[in-house]
């Protein structure tokens, strides 16, 4: 029987009233009195000397109020990075300066030169086109493997080289591994492209800066996923100001996907500006600028090898992989390709040895950092990809060869550095087979074939490490913040609550689901619980919403400050009724003494903790208000299995999904509907990946993919109706909710689905020699893949 | 983008060299050329204007001649900063040989295109790239060769065709 109210209970998202009648107050919709409007004037070359910019013609024209260039940003901070890695050395990664408008030199297409300030946006936009900028242009590296050629330009002149890190993991197998490899009876190679993305949110970036004299107090309204992160990152390393001269706003976000975690040029030139010119300052990023601005995602070129012995069982695996940094290092961009991606290579598999190669490049392109999955997608990807061929090689079912290398006691300790506390693969892999009908996959193949299409059926697990994660472990693989995440609740004398969380909400519902947990704890109604979030004046702290974490680290910690505030409701309740405040129950909304039938809403005593007339002021303070800070002391582990077919039409290598299906296991469940939707976002990301997208530079660094004309997103005719199923849930054990997350899964499990449906499809009709073909999925590679 | 081409030229080898070397000739060829001034030795000014797809933009930039090696070839290269629109950078590596006909004109040409119009136009800039030197060599031969008396008209502006009979005619007449 469905909930209609607290945990479990499919309730209605509230914050869509106001998404979907245009009320939204989204950054743009911010119009402070007296505000400029800036523009940017951005490289259109990848890589040049700046030998001049004369902006004399520019600064005379209407409405400019006054022009910003690299000289002016001359002893203040650069952008700087969130996390550092050691290389196979126990080097520190080559970290290079990321200054706000460019000085010197240009690194890629859309890196900024110069701000315009003035009266309106479209008189900055014409004064920067009247700024005259004499740049030499420079040889430009694109490719990550001619990037680290000897002799190759540098993208930064005062690094060795374009090597960020060379990263091993973990080393001290490599020479296990080595041996495995030269034991094995069987190894299965394959190469490929984990192709470049942009992430593409429905609401483009903004940023407004704002200071008030009479304060000194600056404010940064911004479209971040990470409001506190990005206090703390721009004002002690960008623009020295302390935080409690700083707040931080990022209202209503349309989607982010990632690309929303960073701290951005844009966001310290605003804040800023807005000092220097003590009026509020704005700019709202075009389409155009969002493609060559916002961070990029995956870029990772891998060779993937995995050693098998007589029984199909896995016995090691190796990977080499160089993962493009872009021209500059982006907030969170060192840990993706590493401990986001490497720790993640066992998959859902009992492996014994495994070791991963990273190469991490600097090249004349818009920085790559953290996109919806972020490196989990990655591993996912080769992983299954390399199994699929396996699976081939050997002549066996994959399925079957997935089952015997499955993980199946736990926990389980990895020999990437992970321990996956709970999971059932058996289970999902199970229900898989069941909502995806997998036993009428031969009629269905017929049905196709009858209309002359080429039908494939593509089968992957995954698993992700979520809900990032403990502070002391991250610290220890380089992250430079910690990630706990804090909460308070506030409770109202009347007995309504204010939740004031760290964790951000830009689509993911946190509106309604974290009600239902307070609810559920006290047992009031939902809509007696507020959130409050994306204020730095707010929430104490909080680390940003992204990694699937909200819940797993957001909703513990409200968990944890809701148990404090009932502990003391209690002690009040029990004060008012004589009794001990052990004794006290709370159940549905009343406190009652147990065994008798001396009771009292909760009305009652939250009015009582604001007018404690009848309060035991000697013990307790009144008011009700509670702060908890939760630190998790794992990972979670979600993990499941998704199968998808598709029919490929041999005239053109049009692909097509004609059914995707995904059993996914993310412990405890808060919102069905929400999970289901999350999931649902996810394949359409990942199916997009694995089909349209592909974002493409020429050689010389120009972005061919800067519009929708030429960067295919999935619409709603590309997907199919999904069959999501979670109802394989073993509980996370070390979070109070024993919820996993759900946000990336979608994203992380599809593209290798898709893929092996694709390989599955031309083998069954009889193109054995393709084994592999490179996303995106277009008809013309397809089409080219038939014709040898 | 690159591409190779050749026309053969109904003119002597040093008529065809003489007309490459002149700022009047290279305006009349160059697609979209508002304005052309300067000479071989010290490079060109000019003003072009021409639609890329959906980006229509004012060029202004520099045209040089290197490479000279008088009579036998010489690489023209045109650059030109479209403001917002981004930029478009062209050589053309040309040589000169005998033919039966007159004159043989083999060229290489190298487009490369960047910002706005790469963001925007990739897939056709191939396509114009090669329009582009088309035009220009196309005119070129008329403006050597002169227009055929039944060809009048088919000029692709009513300036460039006076223009052109007005330079052929003075250049024969010498």
């Amino acid at each position: 029987m469905p909930k209609d109210g607290g945990i479990g209970a499919s309730t209605k998202r509230r914050e869509d009233i106001r998404f979907l009648t245009g009320t939204g107050q989204y950054t743009d919709d911010i119009n402070l009195r007296g505000q400029a409007h800036v523009a940017f004037l951005r490289s259109d070359v990848a890589h040049g000397r700046i030998k001049g910019i004369d902006t004399q013609a520019a600064a005379a024209m209407p409405g400019v109020v006054r022009i910003f260039t690299g000289a002016d940003f001359e002893g203040i901070g650069g952008l700087p990075c969130g996390w550092q890695v050691t290389d196979r050395q126990g080097n520190p990664m080559q970290e290079p300066g990321h200054p706000v408008l460019a000085q010197g030199k240009v690194r890629h297409v859309g890196d900024p030169i110069a701000a315009v300030v003035a009266e309106t946006r479209e008189q900055a936009r014409d004064a920067v086109e009247a700024i005259e900028v004499d740049i030499e242009e420079l040889p430009a590296v694109v490719d990550m493997k001619a990037a680290l050629a000897e002799g190759a330009p540098k993208v930064h002149d005062d690094l060795s080289s374009n090597l960020c890190y060379d990263w091993g993991f973990v080393e001290e197998n490599k020479a296990a591994v080595e041996e495995a490899f030269a034991k094995a009876a069987h190894v299965t190679t394959l190469e490929l492209v984990n192709n470049r993305l942009i992430a593409n949110p429905m609401e483009p970036r903004v940023a407004v800066g704002d200071f008030a004299p009479h304060s000194g107090d600056s404010t940064l309204y911004t479209t971040s996923q990470n409001p506190h992160v990005i206090r703390l990152l721009m004002g002690a390393f960008v623009l020295g100001i302390p935080e409690h001269k700083l707040r931080v706003v990022a209202p209503d976000v349309g989607g982010g996907f990632g690309s929303k975690i960073f701290h951005y040029a844009e966001e310290a030139f605003c804040t800023f500006a807005a000092k220097q010119l003590k009026r509020p300052v704005k700019w709202t990023s075009s389409r155009a600028e969002a493609f060559m601005s916002d961070a990029h995602g995956r870029d990772h070129v891998t060779k993937i090898e995995l050693a098998l012995d007589a029984e199909n069982n896995f016995t090691a695996l190796r990977t080499e992989t160089h993962a493009n940094m872009g021209a500059y290092l982006s907030t969170f961009a060192p840990s993706v390709p590493t401990w986001l991606h490497g720790t993640l290579m066992a998959g859902n598999y009992k492996t014994p040895l495994i070791y991963v190669n990273v190469k991490a490049v600097f090249t004349n392109t818009v920085p790559v950092d953290a996109y919806r999955g972020a490196g989990r997608p990655e591993a996912t990807y080769q992983l299954e990809r390399v199994i699929d061929k396996a699976a081939r090689e050997l002549g066996v079912d994959p399925i079957a060869l997935r089952r015997q290398n499955f993980v199946t006691e736990f926990p389980y300790a990895t020999p990437v550095a992970v321990e996956y506390d709970t999971g059932d693969y058996v289970a999902t892999m199970d229900k898989l087979e069941q909502i995806a009908d997998l036993a009428g996959f031969e009629k269905r193949l017929a049905e196709s074939k009858a209309r002359g299409k080429l039908r494939g059926l593509g089968v992957n697990c995954y698993i992700e490490a979520c809900g990032i994660a403990p502070s002391n472990l991250v610290g220890q693989l380089g992250a430079r913040a910690g990630l706990y995440e804090s909460a308070t609740v506030r409770v109202n004398a009347t007995g309504g609550l204010v939740v004031m969380t760290g964790s951000h909400s830009h689509g993911q519902g946190h509106e309604t689901s974290f009600p239902q947990v307070v609810a559920d704890m006290i047992g009031i109604d939902a809509n007696m619980v507020e959130i409050e979030h994306g204020d730095t004046d707010k929430a104490p702290m909080g680390m940003g919403t992204y990694g699937s974490r909200s819940l797993a680290v957001g909703g513990s910690a409200i968990v944890r400050a809701t148990e404090k505030i009932i502990a003391k409701a209690k002690k009040i309740a029990a004060h008012i009724m004589e009794a001990s405040a052990d004794d006290i129950e709370l159940k549905d909304g009343r406190f009652t003494v147990a065994g008798t039938d001396k009771s009292l809403a909760w009305g009652d005593v939250t009015l009582a903790a604001y007018v404690p007339h009848n309060y035991p002021l000697e013990e307790l303070e009144p008011g009700l208000e509670e702060t908890a800070f939760y630190d998790p002391s794992n990972f979670t582990y979600p993990a499941g299995a998704y199968a998808c077919e598709v029919e490929v039409d041999p005239e053109t290598g049009k692909v097509t999904i004609e059914s995707f299906a995904a059993a996914d296991d993310f412990g405890n469940i808060v919102n069905p509907m929400i999970v289901s939707g999350q999931v649902h976002g996810g394949l359409a990301q990942g199916i997009g990946q694995a089909l349209l997208e592909g974002c493409v530079y020429d050689e010389n660094g120009q972005l061919l993919t800067g519009s929708y004309m030429d960067y295919a997103m999935p619409r709603a005719a590309d997907v199919p109706f999904y069959s999501v199923d979670h109802s394989c849930q073993t509980p996370c054990t070390h979070n109070p909710l024993g919820v996993k997350g759900c946000g990336e899964a979608g994203a992380i499990g599809s593209p290798p689905a898709v893929v092996n449906a694709v390989v599955d499809a031309l083998q069954r009709a009889g193109h054995t020699g393709v084994t592999h073909i490179d996303m995106p999925l277009s008809p013309s590679r397809v089409w080219s893949a038939m014709q040898g | 983008m690159k591409l190779t081409d050749k026309r053969v030229i109904a003119a002597d080898r040093d008529t065809v060299w003489q007309a490459l070397m002149s700022a009047e000739v290279l305006q009349q060829c160059v697609p979209g050329c508002q304005e052309l001034t300067g000479s071989p030795e010290d490079g060109f000014e000019a003003t072009v204007v021409q639609k890329v797809g959906p980006v229509k933009a004012t060029f202004k930039g520099g045209v040089t001649l290197s490479d000279i090696v008088a009579g036998e070839s010489c690489t023209i290269t045109g650059e030109g900063k479209g403001g917002a629109a981004g930029f478009a950078k062209g050589s053309a590596a040309i040589r000169l040989s005998d033919a039966p006909e007159g004159t043989l004109l083999d060229y290489d040409v190298e487009a490369k295109v960047g910002g706005k119009l790469a963001q925007l136009g990739s897939r056709i800039i191939d396509g114009f790239a090669r329009k582009m030197s088309d035009q220009f060599f196309d005119r070129f031969k008329q403006v050597v060769e002169g227009p055929a008396p039944d060809d009048a008209g088919a000029e692709p502006s009513e300036d460039a065709e006076s223009e052109t009979k007005s330079w052929g005619k003075r250049l024969f007449s010498r």
